[in-house]
């Protein structure tokens, strides 16, 4: 018995043992989606511009810290306010070999900003590049633009010369269905090469051992396989069929952790959670009287009701960090001192409804997603009971985000649950542009409810062409401070983003989410 | 007309499922940016013109393009076929391997221990969840035991435009718990419907007849006793089929499975309209031609139906 034991245990040895030296840098990882496309310019998808960060090289990108550094360009310099001019990394090849000059950066933009191209709203201020000579390329802009070079963190750089061999000069669209020969293969700069993609069950990318970059990481091969399932990603984890999951499910961190020879590394995410209001004449939920929440001691009495840190502790599991301003600390505009939430308080907010003529409250509308936020029906749930008990009726509905976000984008809700993330640009403007500023052209896309502020609609105006960066932060913490003081939302807490993984991989967890594998290292 | 009807109800849910265009959008994206992509979904039309473009489509054979997939639907379906049907299979071949033996025994022998303790269990296998089952079969199996892998279809070989996964290894190993899980409620479900139509037919003159005419036990049961008693089951076991197809949903959900269940789901949280109208198309055509398949199978067990037709 006791030999057949130790036979056993060798050969179990052996048999790990030749299984880890096999799969030694190969790094099998999984997520809940999948790509939706190889074509870089088809979509506008997050994971999916993630996935092919591995594949191809964008102009710029972001660092270990997430500030913007060279990539494909090496240094830039802004020759007029509408003409920006970049000088290009030389000695860099294309997976299939062909050099990397600025017919494929011109070709690429061309690309881009064909009015086919699903993407191309992601360059929406730049309406050309030319070719300087072989190694320069400018870009030319509708007018001051301050976000180019964020904007360009997100724009991968394709072969000119790959595209015309294989007639994909002209973008595929996921949108209308369009697709080319560079929807299903790809031919980037990029520190992977794609070896196979086959949708919905595995993507395969190798080591690129020609990249121009010094590699920070030790793998030779990425499998993907995405898990809808929760639990059945968390099983496939556990189980050793999976080296990581990202993101790994907040309700079974604890129990990877004790697993033995796994590891959760968690990171405050980008996006911020809270609760935008209607700013109608009337509310929805009591037509034919005035709209409490157009007066500010109701806003202010509706944010002092909200217990932060019981909802920080019970709902989010101590895992989230409750906040009074709209942005995270890494994006540009945070500023501290406007991060303080109103103190959860119940008699004053009582006190403030009294004095603004609500002694017995009244009855509001909450709408909230149930599948699109870390516990976000928990915390209207929550939320709802705080509000009943300073007087307010809570009229609570909860649907799923196929049927909530267009609801909410028609102004049918009187108070409603919105994450932001600030993404892609990664900066305040983002806030100010879309939620802040009132609807006219391209501002106010996720202001649906008639919120008019004439500060902030000034602000939105020139912080969109200030290059001074030093005064366009000084007018974003402006527009934060003002959204504060005027209790214009009720912000909520800033989401965790949380990975599992074998205890023998290394890779950094990123706030917006992205996973850069190019900094994995597998032991 | 039963796929007309299916078909206009299909339609006529899809406007309460949700709008695809805030989904397909970027988070930032302008008002104007919306607009555009909604027109080109053709998502601007009135409904009843969607749907009379739909079925115009249809009927010349074009599913349409997936939204998320930017794909055929006609082509993802295709694709996603041989995994669902291998699967059903297998869970079928399973269900009546097991469920109509267990049933007999149990008819033979009710009063048995081993009678008894199948219909114990076959109560606990009616009325477990298929998700319960599923996870708990992963737990035991893929995370404990490490026997089996928890998710995926392994290794495929291609016959054609079939993918089978019942040729390699790694393929076989991921068909075992899927199929299990998803064979459980019809292996009960078929051993106890067996079970009480033997039962019944035991108890009739013909076979009382028959015993007492001393013909041998194995033919009295399985000839003339089981044949008649199958009636029934194939009726249930060709529902049990567009069953499983249909709603393999939940195993496929559970073990990544890329079957059609999991398209439709995926299809369902994209409000992939396309996708899920096809899904639905095909659904109701396969209930439809089971039900076919079914009746003219009852001519070949019972030759008391043929005659009538001649």
């Amino acid at each position: 018995m006791t030999i057949f034991k130790t036979l056993l245990a060798i050969g179990v040895a052996a048999g790990v043992s030749a299984a880890s030296c096999a799969q030694a840098q190969t790094l099998r990882w999984s997520s809940q989606g999948d790509i939706a496309t190889m074509d870089p310019y088809a979509h506008t998808e997050s994971f999916t511009s993630n996935m092919h960060h591995h594949i191809y090289d964008p102009l710029v990108r972001r660092d270990r810290n997430m500030q913007i550094e060279p990539a494909l360009a090496t240094s830039w310099q802004v020759v007029a306010p509408d003409r920006w001019r970049f000088s290009l990394r030389r000695d860099v090849k294309f997976h299939d070999g062909s050099p990397f000059t600025a017919d494929d950066v011109v070709a690429s933009v061309t690309r881009l900003l064909d009015p086919t191209a699903r993407a191309r709203g992601n360059l929406a201020n730049v309406t050309a590049a030319e070719k300087v000579d072989d190694f320069t390329v400018d870009f030319v802009l509708r007018g001051p633009y301050p976000l180019l070079l964020n904007d360009l963190s997100g724009i991968f750089i394709m072969s000119r010369s790959w595209m015309m061999r294989n007639d994909a000069l002209k973008p595929g669209n996921i949108t209308t269905g369009t697709t080319t020969f560079a929807s299903t293969n790809a031919n980037g700069t990029g520190p992977f090469k794609l070896e196979s993609y086959q949708p919905d069950s595995r993507t395969v990318m190798v080591v690129n051992d020609a990249w121009w970059d010094k590699p920070q990481h030790n793998l030779k091969r990425i499998e993907f396989r995405p898990i809808r399932s929760d639990a059945t990603r968390v099983a496939a984890l556990l189980s050793g069929e999976l080296d990581m999951i990202a993101p790994a499910p907040l309700q079974d961190l604890a129990r990877i952790g004790q697993a033995a020879g796994f590891k959760v590394v968690e990171e405050p995410s980008l996006r911020l959670i809270f609760l935008g209001m209607n700013w109608r004449p009337e509310l929805i939920a009591e037509p034919g009287k005035k709209n409490p929440l157009l007066d500010l001691r109701v806003r202010q009495a509706l944010w002092h009701a909200v217990d932060l840190d019981t909802i920080q502790r019970r709902i989010m599991r101590g895992k989230s960090r409750t906040v009074g301003a709209l942005v995270a600390p890494p994006v540009p505009g945070y500023s501290a001192d406007i991060d303080k939430p109103l103190a959860f308080d119940p008699d004053r907010a009582k006190a403030l409804l009294t004095a603004a003529g609500y002694p017995n409250g009244f009855k509001v509308g909450l709408a909230c997603p149930n599948d699109r936020y870390i516990a976000d029906e928990q915390t209207c749930v929550a939320i709802a009971a705080m509000w009943t008990r300073i007087g307010v009726q809570v009229d609570l509905k909860i649907e799923s985000r196929t049927t909530y976000f267009p609801k909410v984008d028609r102004g049918e809700a009187d108070m409603y649950m919105l994450g932001w993330a600030t993404l892609p640009p990664m900066d305040t403007y983002s806030v100010l542009s879309a939620i802040f500023a009132s609807r006219r052209g391209t501002f106010g896309g996720n202001n649906p409810n008639g919120m008019v502020v004439p500060r902030l609609d000034a602000l939105a105006d020139a912080a969109g062409t200030e290059l001074d960066e030093t005064k366009r932060r000084a007018m974003l913490t402006e527009s934060l401070k003002i959204a504060r003081d005027e209790a214009l939302f009720i912000p909520i807490h800033q989401q965790p983003v949380a990975w599992a993984m074998r205890n023998a991989l290394e890779v950094p967890v990123f706030a917006d989410e992205y996973v850069r594998l190019w900094f994995a290292n597998l032991k | 007309m039963v796929m007309a009807a299916v078909t206009a109800i299909a339609f006529a849910m899809f406007r309460y499922v949700g709008d695809p265009v805030l989904i397909m959008s970027r988070e930032d994206a302008t008002p104007a940016e919306r607009e555009e992509l909604r027109a080109a979904l053709g998502l601007e039309a009135p409904v009843f013109v969607q749907y009379a473009k739909f079925v115009g489509r249809v009927a010349m054979g074009d599913l349409g393009i997936s939204y998320r997939n930017q794909r055929p639907v006609a082509k993802l379906l295709a694709e996603r076929l041989p995994a669902t049907l291998e699967l059903v299979a297998v869970a079928m071949a399973i269900a009546l391997g097991l469920g109509i033996p267990l049933g007999v025994l149990s008819a033979l022998h009710p009063k048995a221990w081993y009678a008894q303790a199948i219909q114990a269990v076959s109560l606990l296998g009616i009325s477990m969840p298929t998700f319960v089952t599923g996870i708990g079969l992963i737990m035991v199996f893929a995370v404990g035991l490490r026997w089996l892998p928890s998710f995926g279809r392994g290794d495929t070989v291609a016959l054609g435009w079939w993918t089978t996964g019942l040729l390699t290894q790694s393929g076989l190993r991921s068909l075992v718990l899927p199929a299990v899980t998803l064979a459980l409620f019809s292996i009960t479900l078929i051993m106890r419907l067996v079970r009480a139509e033997m039962r019944d037919v035991l108890g009739s003159d013909y076979i009382r007849f028959a015993r007492a005419r001393g013909l041998p036990r194995p033919y009295i049961h399985f000839k003339l006793a089981l044949r008649n008693a199958l009636m029934p089951v194939i009726t249930v076991t060709g529902l049990q089929v567009g069953t499983l197809i249909a709603f393999a949903i939940v195993t496929e959900t559970v073990f990544q499975w890329p079957g059609m269940g999991l398209l439709f789901i995926q299809a369902v949280s994209f409000v992939d309209i396309p996708v899920m109208s096809a899904y639905l198309l095909f659904v109701g055509f396969l209930f439809v031609a089971i039900n076919m398949t079914v009746d003219m199978l009852y001519a070949i067990v019972d030759p008391r139906l043929r005659g009538r037709a001649r």
